[in-house]
């Protein structure tokens, strides 16, 4: 019997990766445990093993291929002297079809996806709703990984004509920070893993090299003590940038964000500023769970004194980022490990620098206003494609900073659409998109058609398994499916 | 409180004795303290303070010890048993009693009061409430020291109840681990609001709580201001020599309850009147003044010019004026 060895996945979010070389020959005796092969991800090099005893028979992707995705056959381990004649016809035996889990995923499904909407919603809506879910539960790989980027629109931002450079929002943040760090000598980078290492998602690579020891600066894992200390930094003149490993981390430092960060300012009749950014990734990354999941966009916008972002895509990460490390407030910038990895058009200028606190029309429309932000927007956009097939026009607003936020062109964009759905992963009770509500209602309710709606990840823990996860995620179906209902369309 | 601790902390023999003038710093240093914190007290009572105020009195000889020995550009950081730091810092005692009062003319306009309070030009990084915060932030405070090097020492204060925070610890290793020029100040009053030291932590030598990071610790007599400023000196020094923390355990006492509001019945009025009578850091101060041959009216002198401060103090915070309204929404963001 033979046995496909697969492209592994190296990390959560990992979909694709380089076949950088292969170890071991076609032919060659191989036993469980034996290097094959080396991986190269954007984060990392690895080694790949055999799982099996056997003979190494094919191999089906050859060394130093690019952009192989999770799951691909790469080569195929067969018993001694068994003749392996097509690999075309070797189904990988070690996983669960697609198609088993896309049957799965159907039965979990509920009849009505959880979009936060009003008891009294319209029939043909909850009609809308049960086919989005039916919808929602085919096999439509990935929805929460592959979205694609938010197709950003010419922003005013950036002059036109300006050259614009390809590139993921990765290496948009990387070079932010040594922009920043370059033109100010106050600025350095702290948090666990971001110089040795190299950042646990990469994020800081190539900083210790450039600006050493001193100021790229790794700690232990102790997140209470060391978010205090780059507090104090602040207070005494210099400019930290903290890294999170992630978000979820920093309720163990929620103390010194809020407590004295958020409020000396305030505190000391202006005498003492916090000029610090609290960055790293924030919310759901991919199956790890409820305690590695956490949106907390609604926690710290919540918070007077602090200035909060959460950027879309490269662009308005490196000009959000270099905005938040000049600013001379605490800024918490809520980044999102999937998105790390999307690539999209970033303006080739020397210093590009965006405004904190305004939105972004990524889509411009005239019947629903989509609101959302971070991978939120991945979900909005591509509703907003769907739409368009229907002649619905969709007029999408990426908030991109989450306080103070822009309700202006909130308010501007639900006057001319007169409907508003607001999308986040985060909770629904208290969250951002029920902040947007209430300022729509108290700002534009006469030019309201129907009730604001809301898609949200689920009012529970994050789940593990990949279907429940999946469920408890807002998806392009729901988005589809509120829009649909606030237009009273089925 | 010597006796109880076990530990011999160094006696008065062992340090260098105080000129004439280091003695009268010492004396007006701490009397300005003690006449202030009971004007805070009346006012308090008065209703012209409110909230929570924390009184430092019985305490002075720590920080007045510690400021003696520091340096200009040294940074104080405490928790909110503060009004002595900010007093030894050089902070103005009128503003620092109209930030008391919630005035406009206080440090912070008004909108901290007693419990935070900074000065950016005293370096005076608070005054902050959080109990255990200072540690780290005080450690952070040198973190910048180290990375600009440019030789000042972080001097960080905090309670016994409050060295029994896991973030104390955690700015422990860094402050070791990174080699920091901070001094932290354990102010060891015996009492976590009402809970005595022993009911509380499991090592109640808390010199030593430094020893697992490899931090010097030293448990001295924090009502002998001699004691202090000699430990200080040598802690300090440790610092700016670019060897990391050090740690000073200073065993003192607070002659009133943990806050306005707590009638301290969880020790006996006996131990408060032995302490005072016994170990009172300015009566130690006045009798060695007086056996070198000042005279009463001299002592005299200096404490009816620290009550007239601290009563202009007090009648500036009494009559000026609320915040303007409109400060509600300043300095929120910068």
């Amino acid at each position: 019997m033979t046995v496909n060895v697969l492209m592994p996945a190296l990390s959560p979010t990992m979909e694709q990766g380089k076949l950088a070389k292969w170890l071991k020959n076609e032919g060659d005796a191989v036993k469980a445990g034996d290097v094959i092969a080396e991986i190269e991800t954007d984060k990392a090099t690895m080694e790949v093993e055999a799982v099996d005893e056997g003979v190494l028979a094919r191999i089906l992707v050859p060394g130093g291929t690019e952009n192989v995705a999770v799951n691909t056959p790469i080569a195929v381990i067969a018993e001694e002297g068994e003749e392996v004649a097509d690999t075309a016809d070797h189904a990988p035996t070690d996983r669960v079809g697609e198609e088993d889990k896309a049957q799965k995923q159907a039965e979990a499904a509920p009849p009505v996806p959880g979009q936060t909407a009003p008891q009294d919603e319209p029939g043909e809506a909850n009609k809308a709703a049960t086919k989005a879910a039916v919808e929602a539960a085919t096999p439509a790989p990935k929805a929460t990984s592959v979205a694609k980027e938010p197709s950003a629109t010419v922003a005013p931002e950036v002059p036109e004509g300006t050259t614009m450079v390809s590139m993921t929002m990765r290496e948009a943040l990387r070079d932010a920070m040594a922009e920043e760090m370059r033109r100010d000598p106050n600025v350095f980078v702290m948090g666990e893993e971001v110089a040795e290492y190299q950042g646990a998602y990469k994020i800081t690579q190539g900083l210790l090299q450039e600006f050493g020891a001193r100021r790229v600066v790794d700690t232990p894992i102790t997140e209470y003590g060391f978010a205090g200390v780059a507090v104090g930094a602040a207070f005494a003149g210099l400019r930290p940038i903290l890294e999170f490993m992630t978000f979820n981390f920093s309720m163990q430092a929620i103390d010194h964000i809020v407590n004295s960060a958020a409020k000396t300012r305030y505190m000391s009749g202006g005498q003492i500023n916090c000029p610090i950014v609290f960055r790293g990734p924030n919310g759901a990354a991919a199956r790890v769970a409820a305690q590695h999941s956490q949106d907390y966009s609604a926690w710290y916008s919540q918070v007077p004194g602090l200035i909060v972002i959460s950027p879309s895509n490269a662009s308005d990460a490196k000009g959000l980022l270099k905005a938040a490390i000049r600013n001379d407030n605490p800024v918490v910038f809520l980044e999102n490990e999937i998105l790390y990895g999307k690539t999209s058009e970033v303006p080739a200028l020397e210093d590009f620098v965006l405004p904190i606190g305004k939105a972004r029309i990524a889509r411009p429309g005239k019947d629903v206003t989509l609101v959302s932000f971070s991978i939120g927007m991945t979900y909005a956009l591509q509703a907003a494609e769907q739409l368009a097939k229907e002649r619905i026009d969709a007029e999408v607003i990426d908030l991109r900073t989450l306080r103070p936020m822009d309700t202006a062109t909130i308010i501007e964009s639900v006057k001319k659409t007169g409907r508003c759905v607001a999308i986040e992963e985060g909770w629904p009770q208290c969250g951002v998109s029920a902040e947007i509500a209430m300022r729509v209602q108290q700002e534009a309710f006469d030019y309201l058609d129907a009730p604001v709606l809301r898609v949200t990840g689920k009012d529970t823990p994050m789940p593990y398994a990949a279907n429940l996860e999946k469920l408890a995620l807002p998806s392009v179906a729901d988005v589809v499916t509120a829009a649909k209902a606030v237009l009273y369309r089925s | 409180m010597v006796e109880e601790s076990g530990v011999a902390p160094a006696s008065a023999s062992m340090v260098p004795p105080f000129t004439r003038e280091q003695e009268l710093t010492a004396f007006r240093e701490m009397l300005l303290i003690r006449r202030f914190e009971e004007k805070a007290g009346q006012l308090y009572g008065m209703g012209v303070i409110g909230g929570f105020c924390h009184l430092y009195i019985g305490q002075e000889a720590v920080v007045v010890g510690v400021k003696m020995a520091a340096r200009d550009g040294d940074q104080f950081t405490t928790s909110y048993r503060d009004h002595g730091h900010m007093l030894a810092s050089g902070m103005e005692p009128r503003r620092v009693m109209a930030e008391l009062a919630g005035k406009r003319g206080g440090y912070s306009k008004g909108k901290g009061g007693s419990m935070h309070m900074f000065s950016r030009e005293a370096n005076f990084y608070g005054g902050h409430g959080i109990v255990g915060a200072p540690a780290p932030i005080g450690a952070g405070v040198a973190f910048a020291n180290a990375y600009r090097g440019d030789g000042r020492v972080s001097l960080t204060f905090f309670g016994e109840g409050a060295a029994n925070q896991g973030q104390v610890y955690e700015a422990f290793n860094m402050a070791s681990l990174w080699k920091l020029p901070v001094v932290f100040i354990v102010e060891n009053n015996r009492y976590a609001m009402g809970t005595e030291i022993s009911r509380a932590s499991a090592q109640i030598d808390l010199s030593k709580r430094g020893a697992a990071f490899g931090i010097p610790g030293k448990q001295i007599d924090g009502m002998d201001v001699r004691i202090v400023k000699a430990t200080a000196d040598e802690a300090i020094e440790w610092c700016r020599a670019g060897k990391g923390p050090y740690l000073i355990e200073a065993q003192t006492y607070r002659y009133r309850g943990h806050s306005m509001s707590d009638p301290a019945k969880y020790r006996s009025k006996e131990e408060v009147q032995k302490m005072r009578e016994e170990h009172d850091p300015i009566e130690q101060v006045r009798a060695r003044l007086i056996a070198d041959g000042m005279s009463e009216d001299e002592l005299k002198k200096i404490d009816a010019n620290a009550r007239k401060i601290v009563a202009e103090a007090a009648d500036f915070a009494t009559a000026d004026k609320e915040p303007d309204p409109s400060e509600l929404w300043t300095d929120v963001l910068a």
